[in-house]
């Protein structure tokens, strides 16, 4: 043969790496077909909807729709001293047409967000309205009630002119655009959100801390004794994974609750006056032990999995080297478990920030999370902008911890009991 | 675990501290369960022990909660359950098709851009359900599936897939491709290959997936909250409902049948994985 390059054909004389090249790609389209339907259904029901919610947190069209004419005559206004009869003239034509449409009550509740007081002012004015006469409207609607003649309330109509705004998410950290146009926090004692921010935080810190450190010895006994005894302690640690939250949120009621049995044992040795008895429930207490006790598994079954794999001749050899089983385990085996510890870690930190139902059942006022305030807005206030924000806020934290987890562990690598 | 006979006496006592260690967290993942047992069986209207259960008299102990579960003229439990067993199953079954078909996909080595639409399928699972609740809404609401049973399973689809794609994905890792190409060159075509050679050997993984997928759906509270119209209250909801208002003892009843699945499930699971571990040993 000759040292130069003779192009290989295939049977049917094409050459051989366009064939494999087609095939190849025939493969990934192969691939491809039977990802899709789970992917597509994904993105229109679930990733699509994300998207919507980072559209409605920061859309602010509504006002900007009910008062087009007003924000229109506005757009030459300096915002120093009150507009001129155009702006009061447009806000009047607008407002008419709103009271038509009956969506006045709307207007006050929108711009009652931006500050308080609009909502009396606004009733006022319909009533007022209907008696009104052409022309001067300035001066009929100041007639009104003296707030519609301070320049404070017609620059908070104004900040709602544009059609996006950031301002739910500034409320979701306690802060504001003030009349000046600058960010500010709200008063000390207002700033609810940031302390459920940090609590959120501290709660998924410390109940990862708890989960930890109980979870590790226990991984390491499972991982450790002899297969017909490991396998009757797993189900320790998979019985209440498998169970229902709900279930297991009740047992921590009735254990926890004032009457119940751990105050009985507190009251029993002595630990407690019978009729001091501690409250455990609704209150951080309860959503610790609770959601510790709810996540452990999440920590376990990571840590075992590791733990398995690791010989124990490693630990044999760490002592024969001269070291005493502590220096062995410090220097052999804990840094082998690192992979577990991270996976593990960051499993339960992801899961508690999220927390719910356990949350409000034991928690009460004092325990409550993020999330809860998130379900309050979407059920109760039903300022589902601001629940979306919220939402979005707490996720962005979550996609962060997540990038990290799959930076250490891989996603590929989640194993499930 | 028994010590070497050498072992030094301050060794052998941070070994006895170590295995008390381990009890006492034991005890702290299981006892609570077991609490719920004995109580819902309580004669009395009380969620303690009373004086006559901590002595054993049978007058103590009476089945009026379970009758009142089953019976009860004001409990919504008979149709919760029925909900909750039919969004389960069609839940399970969608979530079960999807899942596989999409980790057969994935587990081909010509999948391209495998680590982003990994991270994509597996992303109900990671972000917090009250995000995945508001965000499955939105879009109920606007599909005009809010409030019906149809929303509920598809919700519940999304929330089940990832457990199946990561077991099936896991299964099939230790997948022996020649036996489908073997099959293949015996002139059988992909779906005959698929029903009759893959599908049995990646069974195992298939149902535990399906079990995960069925436990997420039948414990779901979060998304069911905003989504559930009255007519589509589930076991979870009432259970949601009863502990906020009232800790009654027929949510005891109820929670003792719930543990008893739990138990089912758990052990089919255990069979399944110990199964599944032994046909992989096989097939490396």
């Amino acid at each position: 043969m000759s040292s130069e390059t003779k192009q290989i054909l295939t049977t049917d004389g094409i050459p051989l790496e366009v064939s494999l090249k087609k095939a190849e790609r025939k493969n990934k389209i192969k691939a491809f077909l039977l990802v899709a339907p789970l992917l597509f259904f994904l993105i229109i029901t679930y990733v699509f909807p994300i998207g919507d919610m980072l559209f409605r947190s920061v859309d602010d069209k509504m006002v900007t729709q009910m008062l087009p004419k007003t924000f229109k005559a506005m757009e030459t206004w300096d915002g120093k001293e009150l507009p001129d009869e155009e702006v009061f003239a447009a806000f009047h034509e607008d407002f008419i047409k709103l009271v038509e449409d009956k969506r006045e009550g709307k207007l006050s509740t929108q711009l009652n967000y931006t500050k308080n007081g609009f909502k009396s002012i606004i009733k006022k004015l319909r009533r007022a309205s209907k008696k009104f006469e052409e022309g001067n409207y300035k001066e009929q609607i100041m007639a009104v009630h003296k707030r519609w003649a301070d320049v404070e309330y017609w620059r908070a109509i104004q900040r709602r002119a544009p059609e996006f705004t950031g301002q739910k998410y500034l409320k979701g950290m306690d802060m504001y655009v003030n009349e000046e146009g600058k960010i500010v926090s709200v008063e000390e004692d207002r700033r609810i959100h940031r302390v459920l921010w940090l609590r959120t935080l501290e709660i998924a810190f410390f109940v990862t801390v708890f989960c930890f450190l109980m979870a590790y010895p226990i991984a390491h006994l499972l991982a450790t004794l002899p297969m017909k005894y490991s396998n009757l302690l797993m189900i320790c640690v998979l019985l209440p994974f498998w169970t229902s939250l709900l279930v297991r949120t009740a047992s921590w009621m009735i254990l926890l609750q004032q009457q119940g049995i751990v105050n009985d044992f507190f009251v029993g040795i002595g630990l407690v006056a019978d009729d001091n008895r501690p409250e455990m429930m609704y209150n951080k207490t309860g959503s610790y032990v609770a959601m510790t006790q709810i996540l452990l598994p999440f920590m376990v079954l990571p840590l075992y999995s590791v733990m398995k794999t690791i010989s124990p001749s490693l630990m044999r050899a760490g002592k024969s080297l001269g070291g005493t089983p502590f220096v062995a385990f410090w220097k052999v085996y804990f840094p082998l478990t690192i992979p577990g510890i991270g996976a593990g870690c960051l499993l339960v930190f992801i899961l508690a920030i999220g927390y719910y139902i356990t949350p409000a059942l034991v928690g009460g006022a004092s325990g409550t999370l993020i999330s809860n305030q998130i379900a309050f807005h979407m059920k109760s206030t039903l300022d589902w902008s601001f629940a979306s924000a919220m939402g979005l806020m707490l996720l962005s934290g979550v996609l962060v911890i997540y990038w990290l987890y799959n930076k250490i562990v891989g996603i590929d690598n989640i194993k499930l009991g | 675990m028994a010590l070497p006979k050498y072992t030094e006496p301050h060794y052998r006592v941070w070994h006895y501290i170590y295995l008390t260690i381990c009890g006492a967290v034991f005890f702290f993942l299981i006892a609570p369960l077991f609490v719920i047992f004995p109580l819902s069986f309580n004669a009395e209207e009380f969620l303690s022990f009373s004086d006559g259960m901590k002595s054993l008299d049978p007058d103590a102990f009476s089945l009026r909660w379970y009758k009142d579960m089953i019976y009860g003229t004001k409990n919504p439990w008979g149709l919760a359950a029925k909900n909750s067993f039919i969004i389960a199953i069609f839940a399970t079954i969608g979530s079960v098709i999807l899942g596989t078909v999409a980790a057969l996909g994935l587990s081909s080595r010509h999948m391209p851009y495998k680590g982003l639409i990994m991270a994509v399928l597996i992303s109900p699972m990671i972000v917090p359900l009250i995000i995945s609740g508001v965000a499955i809404f939105f879009f109920m609401a606007k599909a005009g599936l809010a409030a019906t049973h149809t929303g509920i399973v598809l919700a519940h689809i999304i929330l089940g897939t990832p457990f199946v794609v990561i077991t099936v994905t896991a299964t099939l890792s230790g997948f022996d491709h020649s036996v489908t190409r073997a099959a293949a060159s015996l002139g059988s075509d992909p779906v005959n290959t698929f029903m009759k050679i893959t599908l049995p050997l990646i069974l195992p993984g298939v149902i535990s997936g399906g079990l995960f997928a069925f436990v997420t759906s039948f414990d779901e509270v979060v998304v069911v909250l905003f989504l559930a119209g009255l007519e589509n209250t589930t076991i979870p909801i009432q259970m949601w409902t009863g502990l906020r208002e009232q800790l009654s003892p027929t949510i005891l009843a109820v929670a003792t049948c719930l543990i008893i699945l739990s138990t089912l499930i758990l052990v089919t699971a255990e069979l399944l994985r110990r199964r599944s571990e032994r046909l992989r040993g096989i097939n490396q």
